[in-house]
């Protein structure tokens, strides 16, 4: 165990402010990336799901209309 | 839902029919094999982020010379290798994308971008907090800093880019161009603590010698640069699947999988 307390942990002897600095916000911009990604996907089926209705849900007809070569 | 689409339209366009592995450079076919295994490499990134962080706070002993401030080096390293990884991954799917005019290809370049980026970022942010208790100063344009900049605009270059262009087709080519182009950026940042005189120190890990630090140290910062590689797995594979439903909107299959995502939301 390399640390005398919990106090002296997140001191880092010292250097608290550039170690927990990098680790929060790598953690931060990690969390960040996790719920855009969610969200992306959440937005793409709604947008989707309205755009078929628009052309006309069963996709039959044009469906596979930009699928040639 | 695993079974292929019967739809004679659908499967002329598509190597569904392909061996084995092959096979999966369909869409409809990788699409949920990708949510299957997300989850998986998810959980395999969490254990090993909490195993790293174990060793680096609890195992790995204090640095005799930097004290604690080393510890940045855990998130430092392994960020920047990925970065430098990812790169180079999305340029050989450019380079598939391009040679083999499969459009798989170039949406995987396309669903690593942003977490290249990121990981870009946090090399740079840690390097600067690091650099500064250490050098004196936050950022110096020396080779190795400044070429890693280039990098995280190359990314964002990239980014922009693809997402600029509206026809599809031409996004991919445009993306694939600068993916390619770009890698060449990526040797000149691993070389460039030897080519040049450099602030930034030489590798402290190398394939070819033992590695300059301790036993502890050295394992702590590989347990996490496999949590960057499963969480990478996992969120490119989140991120690819809406960007697969969107390119293949006007097929069967996504008809029918939104159809239960819509039933679901």
């Amino acid at each position: 165990m390399q640390w005398e307390s919990w106090s002296a942990f997140w001191d880092m002897g010292g250097a608290g402010f550039y170690v927990w600095g990098s680790y929060g916000v790598t953690f931060a911009v990690i969390g960040l990336e996790l719920v855009l990604v969610l969200q992306r996907r959440k937005e793409t089926v709604k947008r989707l799901l309205r755009w078929r209705r628009a052309v006309g849900k069963d996709g039959s007809g044009r469906a596979g209309a930009r699928m040639e070569s | 839902m695993a079974s292929g689409p019967k739809d004679e339209t659908i499967r002329m366009n598509s190597s569904t029919r392909g061996p084995s592995l092959l096979r999966f450079a369909a869409p409809q076919n990788f699409y949920p094999l990708a949510g299957r295994l997300a989850p998986w490499f998810a959980a395999i990134a969490v254990v090993l982020t909490l195993a790293g962080l174990w060793l680096a706070f609890f195992v790995a002993p204090t640095d005799a010379t930097q004290g604690n401030v080393y510890r940045v080096i855990f998130i430092h390293v392994p960020a920047a290798w990925m970065s430098m990884f990812i790169y180079l991954v999305m340029a050989f799917w450019s380079a598939v994308g391009l040679v083999m005019n499969t459009r798989l290809s170039f949406v995987m370049s396309q669903a690593l971008a942003p977490t290249g980026a990121m990981f870009c970022f946090v090399a740079l942010w840690t390097g600067a907090l690091w650099g500064r208790p250490t050098w004196g100063a936050y950022w110096v344009w020396d080779a190795r800093l400044t070429s890693q900049l280039l990098l995280l605009f190359l990314y964002f270059g990239f980014i922009a880019l693809t997402r600029a262009i509206e026809d599809p087709r031409r996004a991919d080519r445009a993306g694939a161009i600068i993916a390619l182009v770009g890698a060449v950026n990526v040797p000149v940042i691993y070389f460039s603590v030897k080519w040049w005189n450099t602030l930034h120190q030489g590798a402290s890990v190398s394939l070819t010698k033992a590695p300059s630090m301790a036993a502890t140290m050295f394992a702590g910062m590989l347990v996490l640069a496999f949590a960057s590689w499963a969480y990478t797995l996992a969120v490119t594979l989140w991120r690819v699947r809406p960007m697969i439903l969107e390119r293949e909107r006007h097929t069967e299959w996504v008809g029918a999988v939104l159809d239960r995502e819509g039933g679901r939301t």
